[in-house]
């Protein structure tokens, strides 16, 4: 399975994702006692790429989410973020070897994030998530829920506290800049009219995007959506794929997000990383993870060999990815599948 | 369908909330209560000559049956049986979610602020009599506003359930008195930042090891911390003078005057009349000033970004570090704040009282202090000043039932029964207004309009 990670096609060219990686994931692993959460992961994330982390539940994705955003310490691995075009693979080496956090190079800067705090790399390495179980302030207002986000350049702004207190206009002009900017994101989410509203409030649709306008308001180079479109209807769905879209258009912000639903992945990612077990099965574009066998067999449970022999199973990878898909995987399509098509 | 239809004439038959199923009720109860009293009530037996002699008391019996009836009566036409439960009716106006309350709660806030601006000569005017005792009554009621609204800030806004607080409240007034009494030049105005200043960094000390614990576990080892505060001060004798306390320590000046009879003193300088409530008077200034200066720095962080962060922390502190929030930075400005303001209140009760002794920091000022919180709404400022006035106003005000000695006899004392009135206005607030007297939230920002969010929206923070 583990030989399965290129397919021979994609052995030659070199991928976007490895010439100008704006996060690195190297050699990942996290242990929780005994239990092998993430074994020794690899993979990388594009600059102004909107890259899907997918796999069967348990597979160790959220894992992988919490151990960049520093949730978790990881056991083993280097996590690089680097703000600033290329590989910059002469500073990476040289923080590695310092005992430094992160270190400006000559086109941005390199973190590590394995050795940040969380909220340092929120604040200094840019990245910002979102959380699968939503996690905004419920008993504040949407407007609040943003200025909070913009917590540490409103603070510098306010004097650490004591110019805020003595009522310095600098910071009165600041916070106004906040406000602009929270209403910008408002807008963007379409949330303008609930700006008043206190978050718990808002239906669940409009929770998942106002959390993402919050996490946008960070500012962050790098965006992590943990299931973004989980209860999502089709049609909040098909507007949080345009959301996603414009925030990386307009914004260069990269994106690596964990989704389940097929249809968001499929038609907005650039790269897809499959996991199962904590192990990478495949990484590559949409129409080569698509076609490939072990993540067939990983998201069904089965091996290999089993697909062609049961019916019952091939239909149901027929669903998932489609008629042409499945062809091209090698399946055979089951007749009573053909006839219902028809129809 | 013909039993379903013979069911349902039979439930319209027997309305549970007729008259007659409520007597029949009551009756029950009575009877239940007869049989279980028959033994406790109805029957006696007394040492008599020669042994044991059974004595009825019939009449107990039947008027504890009566009792019984008239009360489960009662119950049943207002509260259990009826459409409209009276409890309900007065939940629902305490409720107040209307739009009726913030004007009423705007009007009370600044009723109160001008009352309280001009309450000494309210008193020396209509009560000459008792002015002292009022005015030191209102002063030691603006004290614990001033602590409830300092503990306001860890409690109610950073959510972080602190059981200590009294500590710092301690630490100021021990700072103060040290000072004053060891250095002939430290006055009251000098010693007061000082004072504030040293309990915050006492905060900060305090707060380090304890912040990085959760919920149950931060309120117990708060609780500790307190005690501990507490112990040292009493065994360290040659520092503290241990349990016989400090005494000696000055009274507050104004610029240079002292509040004494005869050549330089106040009334001397001004050429008035010298009174001792003069003193008491300005005293009662003195806390005023200090907690309006508490209130006005309170409200001013609420829309400050560091308060918008101890609300947040409040809330949820996974998503605050997610968005680059140092909780632990944030947690101990919180802490050292609320300690700082409750230095200041410590350094004007040693001023105040001109003797402090370990006594006086014991768990249950904390326990009141944060039961002012607690029941006034936790993070509310008015809510804390009412709570304020209702719990150490109401158990002065126990002093002067005199009435009451003429029904229960000379012996009563409605003073020891404080605590349990106490627990049973807690118990009767806490049922039907679980979120404290005044639980709506404030936003901090307003883009158009300016909304009130229910307590039911609002999380409670650690420990709660």
């Amino acid at each position: 399975m583990a030989a399965a990670v290129q397919t021979p096609a994609d052995a030659g060219e070199t991928k976007s994702w490895d010439l100008d990686p704006v996060l690195t994931v190297e050699h990942l692993t996290m242990r929780f006692g005994g239990l092998v959460a993430i074994n020794d992961l690899s993979f990388n994330v594009g600059r102004g790429e909107i890259t899907a982390l997918i796999g069967p539940n348990g597979a160790g994705k959220t894992t992988v989410f919490n151990c960049v955003t520093g949730f978790y310490k990881p056991t083993e691995g280097r996590i690089a973020m680097r703000h600033g075009l290329g590989q910059q693979a002469q500073t990476v080496s040289e923080v590695t070897h310092s005992s430094l956090k992160w270190k400006p190079s000559p086109e941005g800067a390199v973190f590590l994030l394995e050795r940040m705090p969380d909220f340092e790399i929120s604040h200094h390495a840019k990245v910002a998530r979102t959380f699968q179980n939503i996690r905004l302030f419920g008993g504040m207002t949407v407007l609040e829920n943003l200025l909070v986000a913009q917590h540490n350049p409103l603070m510098r702004a306010s004097g650490f506290t004591l110019g805020g207190i003595l009522g310095l206009p600098g910071f009165r002009k600041a916070e106004q800049a906040s406000i602009d900017k929270a209403v910008y994101w408002l807008e963007q989410v379409r949330l303008i009219e609930r700006a008043d509203d206190p978050a718990a409030d808002l239906p669940y649709g409009d929770q998942r995007r106002l959390e993402i306008a919050r996490a946008m308001c960070t500012e962050p180079h790098l965006l992590c959506l943990d299931e973004p479109a989980a209860g999502l209807n089709p049609r909040e769905s098909h507007e949080l794929n345009e959301l996603l879209q414009f925030i990386r258009r307009e914004h260069g912000t990269s994106v690596l997000l964990i989704e389940h639903d097929m249809g968001v992945v499929m038609e907005i990612s650039d790269h897809i990383v499959v996991l199962d077990y904590g192990v990478k099965i495949s990484d590559g574009d949409p129409a080569a993870v698509k076609t490939d066998p072990s993540v067939i067999a990983a998201y069904l449970g089965v091996e290999d060999e089993d697909l062609a022999e049961k019916p019952e199973v091939a239909s149901i990878v027929v669903e998932a990815l489609g008629e042409e898909a499945a062809e091209e995987a090698g399946i055979e399509i089951p007749p009573a599948r053909k006839n219902g098509g028809d129809k | 369908m013909a039993a379903v239809n013979n069911a349902a004439v039979n439930t319209a038959a027997v309305d549970p909330n007729s008259l007659q199923a409520s007597l029949k009720d009551a009756l029950l109860a009575a009877l239940l209560a007869g049989a279980l009293g028959l033994f406790f009530l109805g029957i006696r037996t007394d040492i008599a000559p020669g042994g044991l002699a059974v004595r009825t008391r019939w009449g107990l019996l039947l008027t504890a049956m009566a009792i019984v009836f008239a009360g489960r009566l009662l119950l049943n036409l207002f509260v259990f049986k009826t459409k409209r439960p009276v409890t309900r009716a007065i939940s629902g106006s305490m409720a107040g979610t209307g739009s009726a309350l913030p004007t009423l709660g705007w009007w009370m806030g600044r009723g109160l602020f001008g009352f309280a601006l001009v309450l000494p000569f309210f008193f020396m005017t209509f009560f000459p009599g008792q002015q002292r005792q009022y005015i030191d009554l209102a002063i030691l009621i603006m004290t614990y506003i001033m602590l409830g609204w300092g503990l306001n800030i860890v409690v109610g806004l950073a959510g972080l359930l602190d059981l200590g607080y009294v500590a710092f409240y301690a630490v100021g007034a021990y700072s103060f008195a040290l000072l004053a009494t060891n250095f002939e030049f430290i006055g009251f105005w000098t010693a007061l930042p000082l004072a504030g200043l040293l309990a915050a960094f006492w905060g900060m000390i305090l707060g380090f090891p304890v912040l990085r614990l959760r919920g149950d576990y931060l309120a117990i080892v708060t609780l500790a911390f307190g005690e501990i505060i507490r112990v040292v001060l009493l065994n360290w004798y040659d520092f503290t003078g241990g349990p016989n306390g400090i005494s000696g320590i000055p009274k507050p000046t104004f610029f240079g005057l002292e509040f004494s009879r005869g050549e330089g003193g106040f009334a001397d300088f001004f050429g008035i009349e010298f009174n001792s409530i003069h003193r008491f008077v300005y005293l009662y200034y003195i806390i005023f000033i200090l907690a309006i200066i508490t209130n006005i720095v309170t409200m001013r962080l609420r829309r400050l970004p560091i308060g918008r962060a101890w609300e947040a922390l409040r809330e949820d502190e996974i998503a605050c570090r997610s968005l680059g929030i140092n909780t632990t930075n944030t947690k101990l400005t919180a802490f050292a704040i609320g300690a700082m303001f409750g230095g200041f209140a410590g350094s004007f009760f040693a001023t105040r009282q001109g003797f402090i002794s370990p006594e006086s920091f014991t768990f249950l000022e904390s326990a009141i202090i944060l039961a002012i919180v607690v029941l006034g709404g936790l993070g509310s400022q008015i809510g804390v000043v009412i709570a304020s006035i209702v719990m150490i106003g109401g158990i002065e005000l126990l002093r002067n039932i005199g009435f009451l000695s003429q029904i229960f006899g000379p012996g009563f004392d409605p003073t020891q029964y404080r605590m349990l009135i106490f627990g049973l206005a807690m118990v009767l607030i806490m049922v039907w207004k679980p979120r404290g007297l005044v639980s709506t939230r404030e936003p901090s920002a307003v883009l158009k309009e300016k909304k009130k969010i229910g307590a039911d929206m609002v999380a409670q923070g650690e420990g709660h």
